[in-house]
């Protein structure tokens, strides 16, 4: 064979190891969902509410002044921090209760920082976000990932088996946990464009187990002899190079993301890399090994016979 | 073998040269420029033009062009930016009393390929700048206020009725008006009930008084606010336009809800005083019979209320109002011709006119006040839940005697600073609210962070692109450049779809193009493995790629379908930037299925088909 290729004629026995790795999944999982369950996540202003200003500077500058600057203005509960560079201020405020809920708090906090400066302040970003709307989006966000989990459930009962559709779903759902989970245990910010990486990952996951799922089917067609854990191995087997090489690929371009996109975008490539990384494993060891676990059996996935050559055999 | 008829190459062929011909226009620079617009009594013409041009070169200001733009608009262009506010500088001096201007930018297209009505992409505002704001309509408010109108209806039709009442009163969500005897309140329902057909009213007996109740039926309270939305909407675009923003947005989201986008505007403090103010004036007689102290020490005479002026001193003004800030159907700021401090010119409609002339005929020597008022919705959390709150401020900001009787036009001091006599003129200019709002979500993105924003995103896609390049064409050899070159093409198309359909990109859109490009080349992986396959299998190079692009098509498909559904959940349930990022995927998703299954194999068909081969370069 003359090209280039990562994995030989493999016959690893995926299936055969399903029990290591339930254990190993659902461990892992517990501690997320703890971690979930205990210390919460650390939401964005987009589900908390609040308000956040980025101001450039035209020379670097040190939290230290800038916190000063909005303690002497009445702002006392401000995070301060340096964003990208130190030039570069981002300020948050919690969101508050009374007259200060208003969007002018921005422009408040502005005005102060201006007269504090010794040069040019430039208002570079301002995020406010109301409580009612905070909360809106939470709920939407809740929404979205549940209503793209049935909407997949459906397609996949449909193109193939329920015990399929079963088995995608639970890797999907192992997937957003796992993802989310690892955002909770590392108190990594959690705003509206990682759920929209989330959302991207049950995409993603889904588009792996397809294709396993694909070849179960066409392998069950085309294999008279073997088992169902046999045939389940052997397509694992032969879509493994591709899996490699597609989930390579996207973790290229994710990590360009995650190191040149710019502050504002890399919680969505993390997301991304983790949703990829954690995708590729559940498509063999949830997905298919909950298939087998349902029953799969070669009847189920051959062509349905025609109604008329159903023998009614009752009188 | 391997061989597309002609014209299913032809097709692909004229595909993907009309992508190329729609992506192009994003390749050309963007010429800093002025819109200009006339106003009602001077809409541009082509005269207009001429002495644009003309005042540009009085002033030594290098034009590129100025050209007519659709909605009844001009567009100058600049070379350079500084160029530009010079030119608004001059047009500002010079023919700002008859055309608005606003900074804009445009794409320098040639003649032919605007002609064919290609633009490049539309940017969104966290790419190009621009401030955000999402506004809650306060909707219970508005049925408030118009409750609140009929507590003054009911007095005026039971007056001019000539019947008895207590007192008119408002009582939670119904009017409930007392009477003294039974005869008296059956006669008021009569007289109520044909007088105000919208309302559903009752009778009741309660504690030996005798009431009649008046509900807002659902329909008509829905009714109202529906009609304080549109209101809203309209004085809200009225109020942006003054601000000389081009391309502003505003349109309503859900039931309450109105965003409005200003592309390329970098003051928010500005736009939400603006926006949110409801400043307006009313214009009501002193009580000169009755004693302020008295009314201070809690006995206000009935038909009076106490305002208080700006420094604080109380005064007692009529509970009639002669016009309000409806009646105005023009405003201008300028200043007192006599006193010099600041004033606002007010115009009157004809029944405001006509009120004000025989209100002031019958009243001269008597002093008038003008009330200031101003509405504020506040948002308090009250125990974890946000409690809404409204807060009414309501000063004299001016008192002077009647010197003759006036109508339709006429002017209103006693306003702190010039600027706040133009905010005042400006707001009543463009119409009241028609309910109070609350500015519920602001972003606000500054030209230079947009600008950094599409460089770093240029940079991940095109760092994300050569990376994933050069695995395949290292991996896939000859299939792998195939594979590039369809993978380069679909960016292409990506880029032509998104200007067509003028969809907005953002930043997480950028992010989307990026993932599209990872996971584009997932159906030639697909498709190639499938190929290499067949040749172990001991299949005819011809062979396994026929076989190779036959069997993988279903698997592609379905793979693709499922991250449609997940595209288009994003899509729906999504806002702003989101949203952006769910089109680029779905749009990312579309093409490559066209590029990677039909492209790639038309490519490959050119290469190998119909030849006797060895081997294949896989």
């Amino acid at each position: 064979m003359s090209h280039v290729q990562i994995l030989k004629e493999l016959d690893i026995d995926f299936m055969g190891k399903r029990r290591s790795a339930a254990i190993a999944s659902g461990v892992l999982l517990l501690v997320l969902l703890l971690s979930m369950l205990l210390r919460g996540f650390n939401l964005g202003l987009d589900f908390t509410g609040g308000t956040l200003i980025e101001v450039g500077y035209e020379t670097p500058t040190e939290v230290a002044a800038v916190t000063q600057a909005l303690t002497d203005n009445g702002f006392v509960d401000a995070t301060v921090q340096h964003f990208g560079s130190r030039r570069d201020i981002l300020i948050r405020l919690a969101p508050q209760s009374g007259e200060e809920a208003s969007a002018r708090l921005s422009d408040q906090v502005f005005s102060a920082l201006s007269a504090a400066a010794d040069g040019q302040v430039e208002l570079r970003r301002v995020e406010f976000v109301g409580p009612q709307v905070g909360e809106e989006l939470r709920e939407q966000g809740g929404l979205a990932v549940l209503f793209a989990l049935i909407g997949i459930l459906i397609y996949v009962a449909l193109r193939f088996e329920w015990r399929f559709a079963v088995g995608a779903v639970a890797a999907l759902m192992h997937d957003v946990l796992f993802t989310v989970g690892i955002f909770s245990v590392f108190q990594i910010p959690f705003d509206l464009t990682v759920l929209a990486a989330v959302l991207a990952v049950i995409g993603y996951s889904l588009n792996d187990t397809i294709v396993i799922f694909d070849r179960i089917r066409e392998n069950f067609r085309k294999m008279r002899k073997g088992s169902v854990l046999e045939i389940s191995n052997r397509s694992i087997n032969q879509t493994l190079s591709r899996t490699i090489i597609t989930s390579g690929t996207t973790l290229l371009v994710l990590l360009a993301l995650f190191f040149l996109g710019g502050e504002v975008i890399s919680g969505f490539a993390l997301a991304l890399i983790i949703g990829v990384l954690v995708g590729t494993y559940s498509t063999i060891y949830i997905a298919t090994a909950i298939a087998l676990w349902l029953g799969i059996s070669r009847a189920d996935l051959l062509p349905t016979p025609k109604e008329g050559e159903v023998v009614d055999d009752r009188p | 073998m391997n061989h597309y008829p002609l014209w299913k190459n032809l097709l692909i062929l004229v595909v993907i040269l009309v992508g190329l011909l729609f992506a192009l226009p994003n390749l050309f620079s963007q010429d800093p420029s002025i819109e200009v617009a006339g106003t009602r009594d001077n809409p541009v013409t082509e005269a207009s033009i001429a002495e644009i041009a003309a005042a540009m070169e009085n002033a030594g200001v290098p034009v590129k062009a100025v050209e007519p733009r659709e909605g009844e608009k001009l567009l100058v262009r600049f070379t350079t930016p500084s160029e530009q506010l010079r030119g608004q500088e001059v047009l500002d001096q010079v023919l700002s009393d008859r055309y608005a201007n606003a900074l804009t930018t445009a794409p320098d297209l040639p003649g032919w390929l605007e002609g064919l009505g290609a633009q490049p992409m539309f940017l969104g505002l966290d790419l190009r700048g621009g401030i955000h704001v999402l506004i809650d309509v306060d909707m219970e408010a508005a049925v408030d206020q118009a409750l609140e109108r009929y507590v003054g209806d009911f007095r005026t039709e039971l007056r001019k009725e000539k019947v008895r009442y207590i007192t008119v009163t408002r009582d939670g969500g119904r009017l409930a008006v007392r009477f003294k005897d039974e005869q008296a309140r059956d006669q008021a329902e009569d007289i109520l009930r044909k007088a105000f057909r919208d309302l559903t009213l009752e009778t009741g007996e309660e504690a030996g008084q005798y009431y009649v109740y008046a509900v807002l039926p659902q329909a008509i309270q829905q009714q109202i606010k529906t009609f304080a939305l549109q209101q809203n909407i309209t004085t809200l675009r009225n109020r942006v336009n003054a601000l000389g923003v081009a391309e502003p947005i505003i349109q309503r989201q859900g039931e309450r809800r109105i965003v409005v986008q200003l592309p390329g505007a970098s003051d928010p403090a500005r736009l939400k005083e603006l926006l949110g103010a409801t400043a307006t004036l009313e214009y009501r007689l002193v009580d000169t019979e009755n004693d302020v102290q008295d009314a201070l020490e809690g006995r206000v005479p009935v038909g009076s209320a106490l305002y208080r002026e700006r420094d604080g001193r109380p005064i007692l003004l009529k509970r009639r109002v002669i016009v309000t800030g409806d009646q105005i159907t023009d405003a201008s700021a300028g200043f007192d011709q006599q006193s010099g401090s600041p004033a606002v010119f007010v115009n009157l409609d004809g029944q405001g006119a006509r009120r004000m002339r025989s209100i002031t005929t019958e009243n001269v020597g008597k002093p008038m006040a003008v009330v200031f008022i101003e509405n504020r919705t506040i948002t308090r959390m009250v125990d974890g839940e946000p409690v809404k709150e409204r807060v009414r401020t309501e000063e004299v900001i001016s008192v002077a005697n009647i010197l003759e009787p006036f109508g339709r036009r006429f002017q209103t001091t006693g306003l702190d600073s010039s600027d706040e006599a133009h905010n005042l003129a400006l707001l009543l200019r463009a119409g009241a609210l028609a309910a109070p709002i609350e500015i519920v979500e602001e972003r606000t993105i500054g030209p230079s962070l947009g600008q950094d924003n599409i460089d770093q995103g240029f940079r991940s896609v095109i760092i994300g692109l050569v990376l994933v390049m050069v695995f395949m064409a290292l991996y896939y050899r000859v299939f792998g450049l195939v594979a590039d070159l369809v993978l380069v093409i679909n960016l292409v198309m990506m880029v032509a779809v998104l200007s067509m359909l003028q969809a907005t990109l953002t930043l997480p859109g950028i992010a989307g193009i990026v993932l599209t490009v990872g996971m584009a080349v997932d159906a030639n992986v697909l498709i190639f493995e499938r190929i290499r396959e067949e040749i172990r299998n001991g299949s005819s190079p011809q062979a396994s790629i026929h076989a190779g692009y036959d069997k993988a098509l279903s698997t592609i498909v379905d793979a693709n379908i499922t991250t449609l559904i997940a595209a288009i959940v994003l899509f729906s349930f999504g806002t702003g930037p989101v949203k952006g990022f769910a089109v680029t995927l779905f749009i990312g998703i579309v093409t490559s299925m066209f590029t990677a299954i039909l492209g790639s194999r038309a490519l490959i068909n050119l290469i190998y088909g119909g030849r006797r081969l060895k081997r294949l370069a896989i």
